[in-house]
């Protein structure tokens, strides 16, 4: 028989909070994913909402493109608030 | 094998020196040693790779084997709130297993091979739970004693160099600590009981007190794959380290519960600031990796049982999955 299908598991801890990504698990189909995610990990109220999705569904950029990817933004100071001092005198901003 | 990390292969005979290394090893030690995280998608010598599966899957393993001596007492909980105790920290050494299979197979390893090599044996277990659970003092004694121990052991990966193994661990640690404090409760219950009640007690802790030592592998005089692991920052602490942080820890709390260390030789050493120990028994530690332990046979003989006990109900969910997605793509055709 072949292995079930890889889930990768998503939970929110808390209404307003994001999902999380906090594990994977295998089920042969989304509901039972839920079921077992729930059993998993959400033991001891971790979570008001599951997210399940299938691991070959995601897509994800390589290591090897790290640089590409996120060196123009390394030499972007200005993005940031703390590139431009401010006078001791001005204040709230 | 021992527990967990304490003691696995890692294939090399000898630490390489920096010389020794290519550029893409040289690349990956200094990032560990910068402290930043190996992600499954890094590059990654093979030895690391294969020691972590290793070292990771064990864990795993003992996780799953380890419900076996406490599940033995499960319809047999003297109360019905020690059974839902005992009940909720077998689920949990299952969601152990679980969340250490998972971060195994981001190393590029199948779970059923996992699984396979569990059940022929290839793949080792903690020798600790090749000893039998006999009273109920026992499932006190595992959760004080073999908890507090893997306790000890799991801290430090918390801290590793992998990320999957560092977030299945930090999971497991939480939970861990339920699992050390029922026991001493189950085992203050006992002490505050009968006489013979307290008796139970200090048998289950003359027999798991050696054991639970030896979880910690060999002594580090005889370690002999323990300075690539720590180079790799896959063990952070040595055996004997860790073993004596346990002693150290544990012997004031045997105290307090009114019972005696079973071993003669036990006693505060002033000058270091440790407590001192009688020799360990590595003939039995090494005779029960050999296979030979109490109930090595009857663990891996419950454990295909269940497997094969499954499998009707595993096909069952395979063949609904199937039913249901046919039946999704023909309602959707139709549409």
């Amino acid at each position: 028989m072949n292995e079930w299908p890889l889930w990768e598991v998503f939970i929110r801890s808390q209404h307003g909070l994001a999902h999380k990504h906090v594990g994977s698990l295998h089920a042969p189909d989304a509901e039972m994913a839920i079921n077992h995610a729930r059993d998993v990990y959400t033991r001891r109220n971790e979570g008001v909402s599951i997210w399940v999705v299938k691991a070959s569904d995601i897509v994800a950029s390589s290591p090897g493109d790290k640089e590409p990817l996120f060196e123009p933004a390394n030499n972007k100071v200005y993005r940031h608030p703390t590139f431009f001092p401010m006078p001791k005198e001005v204040k709230n901003l | 094998m021992s527990l967990y990390a304490q003691q696995v292969d890692t294939g090399v005979t000898q630490v390489q020196t920096n010389d020794e290394m290519s550029p893409e090893e040289r690349a990956f030690q200094a990032r560990i040693d910068a402290g930043i995280r190996i992600e499954p998608k890094d590059w990654m010598p093979e030895a690391y790779r294969k020691t972590l599966i290793r070292q990771i899957s064990q864990h795993a393993h003992s996780e799953i084997v380890g419900q076996l001596p406490e599940g033995n007492w499960i319809t047999r909980a003297p109360t019905l709130k020690r059974k839902t105790i005992l009940l909720a920290k077998v689920q949990d050494e299952a969601g152990h297993g679980l969340y250490l299979y998972g971060a195994a197979e981001t190393l590029g390893v199948t779970r059923d091979q996992l699984y396979a090599d569990l059940l022929s044996g290839k793949l080792k277990y903690s020798s600790i739970f090749n000893y039998p659970t006999v009273s109920w003092a026992d499932v006190g004694a595992i959760g004080w004693l073999v908890d507090g121990a893997a306790i000890m052991n799991q801290i430090p990966l918390c801290r590793c160099s992998f990320g999957p193994y560092v977030r299945a661990m930090t999971r497991i640690c939480k939970e861990e600590a339920f699992h050390a404090r029922q026991g001493y409760d189950l085992m203050m219950a006992l002490c505050r009981g009968t006489e013979a009640q307290k008796q139970m007690a200090q048998d289950a802790l003359n027999r798991w007190w050696w054991p639970s030592l030896m979880m910690f592998g060999p002594p580090d005089s005889d370690s002999v794959h323990s300075a690539q692991s720590m180079q790799w920052k896959i063990k952070l602490f040595s055996n004997d380290e860790l073993r004596q942080r346990f002693i150290d820890q544990t012997v004031p709390q045997a105290e307090y519960l009114g019972l005696t260390i079973p071993d003669p030789a036990l006693r505060w050493n002033e000058e270091c600031g440790h407590y001192d120990i009688g020799p360990i028994d590595w003939e039995e530690f090494n005779s029960i990796l050999r296979g030979n332990g109490p109930c090595n046979r009857d663990r891996l003989r419950v454990r295909t049982q269940a497997w094969e006990d499954g499998a009707w109900f595993r096909d069952a969910l395979t063949a609904h999955a199937e039913k249901e997605a046919l039946r999704k793509a023909e309602t959707e055709k139709a549409a």
